[in-house]
Order: C-alpha cells, then sequence, then structure tokens
C-alpha cells in the first residue's frame, strides 16, 4: 500500500528488546468492576477540574462528577454508578509519588449508565458541534501526555494539511494501540473519520510499526470493507522512539517540529490511536471517556495480556484478577521501561493516560548498576532523537549550570530514555535531564515571583513618595491660604473704597453698631455702680477709662463709615455727616455725667474722711497704741478729699470755658 | 626630503587622531549610560524579598552598596549560596560563606500566615509589608496574600499579638519536579556507602 510513499528517518533511535509478543497471544479481557476507584481530578496537562459530587452522592455510570476549570482542562464522568465515598488526597499515578485530590466511588455493582445520546451521522454537523461533544466527554491524549484533545483539535482548526494517526507504540512491553487496533479496527478509523470532518485535512496518515503485522492487516481489511480511500495506513521500521510525536512526523513527512514549536504550526496534527476510539465513542455513542485498554504485563504476571480497565481502578485489582505474584514482584512500573515509572502503591489507580502496567521481576529489571564516570564515548550523541548534545547536558545539569543547560536546548528533550539506555557507564542521564528542566521551570518561576515582588516594592516606594509629596503640598497650600487671609485682613481697611465697598461698608457699620452699644453698656455700667453706692472710686475710673476707650472707637467707625460710605452714595453724605456729629456730639454731652461723677467722687472722700476721723477718735478716746496709724490714715483721706474737691473746681471752669 | 616625509606622517597622525576624538568624544555623549548598569545587574540576582536583613532598606540599595565596593556579596541570607555564587561570577571575585551575622539560609520557601481569628485589625503587619501582600483595614481582619508573600519576616514584630506565623510552602504536584540523582558514581564509591558498609566493617 505504501510503496510510492517516502518515508523519512530521525536522527539516533534505538532497539531494545520489544518484549511485546507476551501480552499479544490472547485477546482484550474485561477488568471488570473493581470494589473501588480512585478517580484523580487532575489525570491530564493543565488546570485540575473542580468536584461537582459531595460525599453521600449516588451516580450512574457516565455521569459528570468533576467538570474541568478553563480551557486548557477536562471533565471526569464516574466509570460506573455507585456512591461517592471519599473526597480527599490519595495516593495518584505521578513520579513524585505524592498524593493528589481524589474522588473515590465505590461502585455498587449494578452499572447503570446515565442517558446518553449519540450523533449516529455526524456529517452534518458543524465542526464547532464535534469539538464540543470531545471537550464534554473529557477526552485527553492517551497515548501518555495527557494533554486535552479538544485543544489540540481546535487550536489547529482550518489550518491542518495532515492528520497523523500515531499508532506506532514503539516503546517495548506495551501492546495496547496494538490490540485495540486488532479488535477495534472499524472504531479506530471511526474516529480518525471524526477528526478528519473537524479538521478536514489534505492528507490523513496511519503510521503503524512493522512490528503489529496483525493490527496492520486488521486496519487495512477495515478500510477495504468501508471502502474508506482517504485513510493510508504507512508502515513503518520499528525503532524507538519512533512512536513520539515530533520523530513520527518526521519519518512520515520529512519535516522538523521547530525547537520549542508544536506540529500545528507545520499544519500537522498527531492523534493517538486510544485517543481515535474515544472519540468514536463519544461522538457515535455519546459515551464520555470511562475507561481504557492498558496492557498488563512483566515476568510476574503469568497471564500477561489487556485489559479493558475502567478509569480509577486501582492496580492492585488488576494484579488480583491476573493472579499475579506480588511477593515476586521487585518493581511495579506504569507505562512503558523507558519513559515510565515506578509505583509504590499498589492502590495507585489507572489514569487517562495509563497504558501500561509492567510488574517486573528482579530478573527482568534489575536495579540500576553503578554510576561511573563518563567516558566522553560519545553513544549518547548518537542516540538522541532530539539530535541534541546528551554528554553537554549532562555535565551542565550536575554542576547545575542551569543558564548553559538552557542554553543547549535542554527544553528539547523529549525524555525518551535513549542516552541513558546506550551509555556504558550507566549514568542514568534522563534523572539529570529531568532534575535539571525542573530546576529552570523553578528558577523562571522564581524569576517571575521576584520581579512582581520588586514592582510591588518599588510601586509602593513610589506611592509612598506621592503620599508624602501630597501631604506636603496640602500643608503648604494650607499655610499660603492663613497667610493670605492674614494679609487680606490687613488691607481690607485701607482697601475698602476701592476693593469691596458694600461688604466694607456694611463691616464699618457693624462695627460702629458694635463700639455705639460698648458705650451705652459702659455707661449703663458706671450708672449701677453710683446707683449701688460703690464707694471704691478706683472702679468707677476704671469704669470711665473704658468708657473713653468704647467712646474714641465709637468715633474711629463712624469716621471711617462715613469716609466709606461719601464716595459710594452722595444721599449717604447726610447720614455720614449725621453720624460723625452723633459721634463727635458725644464727648459733650457727657460733660455734665463728668461734672456729677467728679461730685459723687467728693462725696465718696468726704464719706471716707469723716469715717477715718471717727475711727481716730475712737483710737483717741480708748488711748490705743495704733492711734498714730489712724491719724496717718486720716490725714491721707483728708489729702485725697481735697485733691478731689480741686479735680471738680478744675473741671466745673473747663466746661464753663468751653461753652 | 626626509624632513618633508617626517611633518606628513606626523600632520597624518594628528588628522587622524583629530578625528577619532571628535568621534570618541560624540560616542561618550551619544551613547552615555544612563545610572549604573551593574546595580541593575546585581539587582537582577538578588531574590527581591525586599527582608532588609542585609541591613539595606531592600534590595536594589544592597545591589548598590555591592556596585560601590561598600557591601559584601554575603549578605543575603533569602539568597543564600546560590545567589553569592551567581555575583561572585558576575562581578570576578572570590565567593564567600554567609555571614551568619545577616541570618541564615531557610530550609524551604516561607509564607506569612495570619491566624486571622486572632488578628485585632490593627494595620501594623500592612504598613511594614514591603511588597503591599497583606490586606485589610482599621479594625477588619487581615489577610496575606500568599503568592505576592516574600517570606521576609517582617510583618512579625509588629504584630502586636503576634498573630502572624511563618509557615513553609507545601509543595504541591504542581512545583514537584524531580531531585538531582544522588548515586555515587562506582569510582570514588567511598565507605559511607550502603555498598560499602559490610566492607569497611
Amino acid at each position: 500500500m505504501n510503496t510510492q510513499f517516502q518515508l523519512h528517518d530521525f536522527a539516533g533511535g534505538i532497539h531494545p528488546a520489544q518484549n511485546k509478543v507476551q501480552s499479544t497471544s490472547s485477546p482484550i479481557a474485561d477488568a471488570g468492576i473493581p470494589e473501588i476507584l480512585i478517580l484523580p481530578l487532575s489525570q491530564h496537562i493543565g488546570a485540575q477540574s473542580i468536584s461537582l459530587v459531595n460525599v453521600g452522592d449516588t451516580v450512574l455510570k457516565g455521569q459528570l462528577i468533576a467538570s474541568s476549570q478553563g480551557f486548557v482542562s477536562a471533565n471526569l464522568h464516574a466509570p460506573t454508578s455507585g456512591k461517592i465515598t471519599a473526597i480527599g488526597d490519595m495516593s495518584i499515578a505521578h513520579q513524585s509519588g505524592l498524593t493528589g485530590p481524589c474522588i473515590q466511588l465505590t461502585p455498587d455493582q449494578q452499572d447503570t449508565w446515565v442517558e446518553c445520546a449519540g450523533i449516529q451521522d455526524y456529517s452534518n454537523v458543524s465542526p464547532d458541534t464535534l469539538l464540543h461533544t470531545i471537550q464534554q466527554a473529557g477526552i485527553v491524549g492517551m497515548g501518555g501526555a495527557g494533554f486535552p484533545t479538544h485543544v489540540k483539535a481546535s487550536a489547529a482548526t482550518g489550518s491542518i494539511e495532515t492528520l497523523i494517526l500515531n499508532a506506532a507504540e514503539c516503546e517495548p512491553y506495551i501492546t495496547a494501540d496494538d490490540m485495540l487496533m486488532q479488535e477495534h479496527a472499524i472504531e479506530v478509523i471511526s474516529g480518525i473519520s471524526i477528526l478528519a470532518h473537524i479538521l478536514k485535512p489534505k492528507t490523513i496518515l496511519f503510521g503503524i510499526e512493522d512490528n503489529k503485522p496483525k493490527a496492520i492487516e486488521a486496519v487495512n481489511k477495515a478500510l477495504s470493507d468501508l471502502g474508506n480511500v482517504a485513510i493510508k495506513v504507512i508502515t513503518i521500521p520499528t525503532k524507538y522512539p519512533s512512536g513520539g510525536e515530533k520523530q513520527l512526523i518526521q519519518i512520515l513527512t520529512g519535516k522538523e517540529v521547530p525547537s520549542g514549536g508544536y506540529p500545528s504550526e507545520l499544519g500537522i496534527v498527531c492523534h493517538n490511536t486510544g485517543t481515535a476510539f474515544a472519540i468514536h465513542n463519544a461522538v457515535i455513542h455519546g459515551q464520555p471517556l470511562i475507561s481504557r485498554i492498558t496492557t498488563l504485563t512483566g515476568n510476574a504476571c503469568p497471564t500477561p495480556k489487556n485489559y479493558h480497565v475502567l478509569i480509577g481502578t486501582p492496580v492492585e485489582h488488576l494484579l488480583k484478577i491476573s493472579n499475579t505474584n506480588i511477593a515476586n514482584t521487585s518493581r511495579l512500573v506504569m507505562g512503558g521501561p523507558m519513559m515510565g515509572f515506578t509505583i509504590d502503591q499498589i492502590q495507585t489507580p489507572i489514569v487517562k493516560a495509563s497504558n501500561c502496567i509492567i510488574a517486573a521481576t528482579q530478573h527482568e529489571l534489575p536495579d540500576p548498576a553503578m554510576e561511573q564516570a563518563c567516558i566522553r564515548c560519545g553513544m549518547c550523541t548518537e542516540a538522541c532523537p532530539a539530535q541534541l548534545l546528551p554528554q553537554q547536558l549532562y555535565w551542565f545539569a550536575k554542576s547545575s549550570n542551569l543558564e548553559q543547560a538552557e542554553n543547549h536546548n535542554i527544553a528539547d528533550c523529549i525524555e525518551c530514555g535513549a542516552c541513558s539506555y546506550v551509555c556504558p557507564s550507566n549514568i542514568p542521564l534522563v534523572q539529570y535531564y529531568r532534575f535539571a528542566k525542573g530546576e529552570i521551570k523553578q528558577a523562571h518561576a522564581d524569576k517571575l515571583k521576584s520581579d512582581r515582588a520588586k514592582i510591588r516594592f518599588e510601586t509602593r516606594l513610589a506611592r509612598q513618595e506621592r503620599e508624602q509629596a501630597e501631604k506636603e503640598a496640602k500643608r503648604a497650600a494650607r499655610a499660603d491660604a492663613a497667610a493670605k487671609k492674614q494679609a487680606e485682613k490687613k488691607a481690607m481697611v485701607p482697601a475698602s473704597d476701592q476693593t469691596t465697598p458694600t461688604a466694607d461698608l456694611e463691616l464699618l457699620q457693624k462695627k460702629f453698631d458694635a463700639a455705639k452699644t460698648a458705650v451705652t453698656k459702659t455707661k449703663e455700667k458706671i450708672s449701677v455702680l453710683q446707683a449701688a453706692e460703690q464707694i471704691d472710686s478706683s472702679k468707677i475710673e476704671l469704669m470711665e477709662g473704658a468708657l473713653e476707650k468704647a467712646k474714641a472707637k465709637m468715633k474711629d467707625a463712624a469716621t471711617a463709615l462715613a469716609s466709606g460710605k461719601k464716595p459710594q452714595d452722595a444721599a449717604n453724605v447726610k447720614v455720614a455727616s449725621s453720624l460723625l456729629s452723633a459721634a463727635v456730639d458725644i464727648p459733650n454731652k457727657s460733660v455734665a455725667d463728668e461734672i456729677e461723677a467728679l461730685k459723687q467722687k467728693v462725696l465718696a472722700a468726704q464719706t471716707r474722711v469723716d469715717k477715718a476721723a471717727e475711727r481716730y477718735n475712737m483710737a483717741k478716746e480708748q488711748e490705743l497704741d495704733t492711734i498714730v496709724a489712724f491719724q496717718t490714715g486720716l490725714d491721707k483721706q483728708q489729702a485725697k478729699l481735697v485733691d478731689a474737691k480741686q479735680a471738680l473746681e478744675e473741671f466745673t471752669q473747663q466746661s464753663e470755658e468751653a461753652k | 626630503m626626509e624632513m618633508s616625509g617626517i611633518i606628513i606622517a606626523i600632520s597624518a597622525l594628528v588628522v587622524l587622531s583629530l578625528i577619532f576624538g571628535a568621534i570618541l568624544g560624540f560616542a561618550s555623549i551619544r551613547f552615555k549610560v544612563e545610572g549604573n548598569p551593574l546595580v541593575e545587574q546585581i539587582d537582577a540576582l538578588l531574590p527581591q524579598t525586599q527582608c532588609g536583613q542585609c541591613s539595606y532598606p531592600g534590595c536594589s540599595p544592597y545591589a548598590e552598596a555591592i556596585a560601590n565596593g561598600t557591601a559584601g556579596i554575603n549578605k543575603c541570607p533569602p539568597g543564600g549560596e546560590s545567589t553569592i555564587l551567581a555575583i561572585a561570577d558576575l562581578l570576578g571575585v572570590e565567593p564567600e560563606p554567609l555571614d551568619a551575622e545577616h541570618g541564615t539560609e531557610k530550609e524551604s520557601v516561607m509564607v506569612a500566615v495570619i491566624r486571622e481569628d486572632e488578628c485585632i485589625g490593627c494595620t501594623k503587619c500592612i504598613q511594614a509589608c514591603p511588597v503591599d501582600a497583606i490586606l485589610g483595614a482599621a479594625k477588619q481582619m487581615h489577610t496575606v496574600i500568599e503568592s505576592e508573600c516574600t517570606g521576609c519576616d517582617l510583618c512579625l514584630d509588629p504584630c502586636p499579638v503576634d498573630c502572624i506565623d511563618m509557615v513553609p510552602v507545601n509543595t504541591g504536584l504542581q512545583e514537584w519536579h524531580w531531585d538531582k540523582p544522588d548515586q555515587i558514581i562506582a569510582t570514588d564509591a567511598n565507605q559511607t556507602h550502603p555498598l560499602n558498609e559490610g566492607k569497611a566493617a
């Protein structure tokens, strides 16, 4: 079929022992429903999905139990009917051996389906609807990485020339895709046709390694039965890692995916066989991704074969139904021997991307040999399918020289393990690269965080400075305003006739009124004092002083008022003059009062003299020793009386003269 | 003849030196570097926790001090050995061990967490936080924005009720990465290696 098809090759690669025959001799068996299902919320690349159920909820087979969070994420469905018995951290299929959030489902063994409706004829359905169906079904790449399929398919829509179905399955031991194609070729082809309907590629290539003759035969038969001529089955030579996405693209098209780029940039998209099968189930039958084909193999397993396993089935269940001797199992590997990882917990569940479980004996997968010094033989460089310099990367990773490792494109390493496989010094090269990649990722994350911290710190400083400046400006503005007010106040009186005459006049009027009131009040006080026959003349004198001052103020105010009113209104002149005369008139009026006051003073002084004389006489009669003191007091009072009389006379004379 | 040759040579050199001098003078004005680029380079290597453990008010003043030669390169405990190595590499000086006077390098990344039911809402920690990572208002409960906290400890002292704890950041699945292979290579395997324990005894 592919006689005229030009195959290419990729650099490097290895030919490890296949170990595939063991598990392809018997058909796919059903693993059944285990006692318990553990469903990790993160079985895919991207954001973890969000649980929609609570402990105690009863769910049906195919019911959505956790929804995707964001676009790059995937839904999770109940693989069988039952009850949610726990939600929390449990051991998951991860290299770290860490626990992760999971939903635990205890099946009721009824296996009751939720209602699901498929699309029998998708040829009239829009690609968007089909993509939506795939997204709802929670389908992820089932070759191992677990990248959400709808993201891969929709990112590439419209610009795809070549759709590749990856059926290479190059890693030793794994036969899940092989058996799937042998038994479900029609469904797989249906899945590819759905993808082709969405992506509308010019060519569809079905890449299979030549170590799967039965699968090739089955696919070819199904294609001829269906009369499908669009899909070309290409048999490629067996070489590890030809199933790597970039390597398969290179073999089939001769194009190399650029460093850091995606195949879609070349107009190529690549999907896995298992994914195609899942797409068929989702679109045609409306069934979400709740099960997969997983290979159970290894020398510790007496009957290696492929199982149709519900997602979430603990590995323990598979070991039990296959009668695997756990005591004989030295290592339990999830995935292939090259890229898989050891699992410590037999409760670890099968997830969407778990294609193989190897129960290996000590003899089969011995402990890694002691690492020896690198002898710079260069075999790793020859084996590297990504054409990197594994030796250099090893030195950089070992000395934590991350910058140089990055410069040598460590990010393009696909971690296939070919270098470690060929290394005569048994150096765990891939482990070093994984470490360096993790450190680089961490360093980038730290750098982002520290950059953010720097920005926040600088912004905070700027804000504090700005606030300080604002405070300073406010203070300055306040001081300015106060100074201005002061200046205005001072300028108010002389500038009154130019600036705001009405306001000033009002002010002057007020001042005049206030002065007038003060004068009246002072007068009242004086009269009250006098009426009460207060003899303390000093108080009256004080009051009189205040009265004088008040009068002077009133006079000033009247003058100011008059001068203020004059230029404004001629009619007011009369008023002003009358005001002025009123003000000037005041002292004339008070002359009589003054005389009266002086008379009162004289009277008061007379009283005091009388009293002093009385006391002196009393002292004289009783012949007291203090008589001298009384004598002095009397003399003083008499002198004061003379003074008061004199003042009265003088004032009377003056006022008469003035008249 | 000889004299004229010398004169030509001298005058040619003078003309050349004038031309190049003019070019250099122009270039020194036209391409003048604003600020000290070294400060920025050093600052980029510092962890930006703004903790002040180096006795400078923030990472950038410390970077400036290093650039001026007034501070040693070993005063940054949050950055630790890797930062010292990076700065030593940049400046071409000998790396020094971390100055214990300024603190010790922490095992893991720490983050401040407020025991919220004990918080009295005094805002003191908010004022102390150099990166505005604490949210709250007077007489309202405060909380730390974990993703922005640099773990600088500066909020601990001002808290009048001691309700702030420094807790190590959990390594989740997203942050986890492989450790460096710890196997000792066979040729220099020493007696402490488990495989050689028997032989040593």
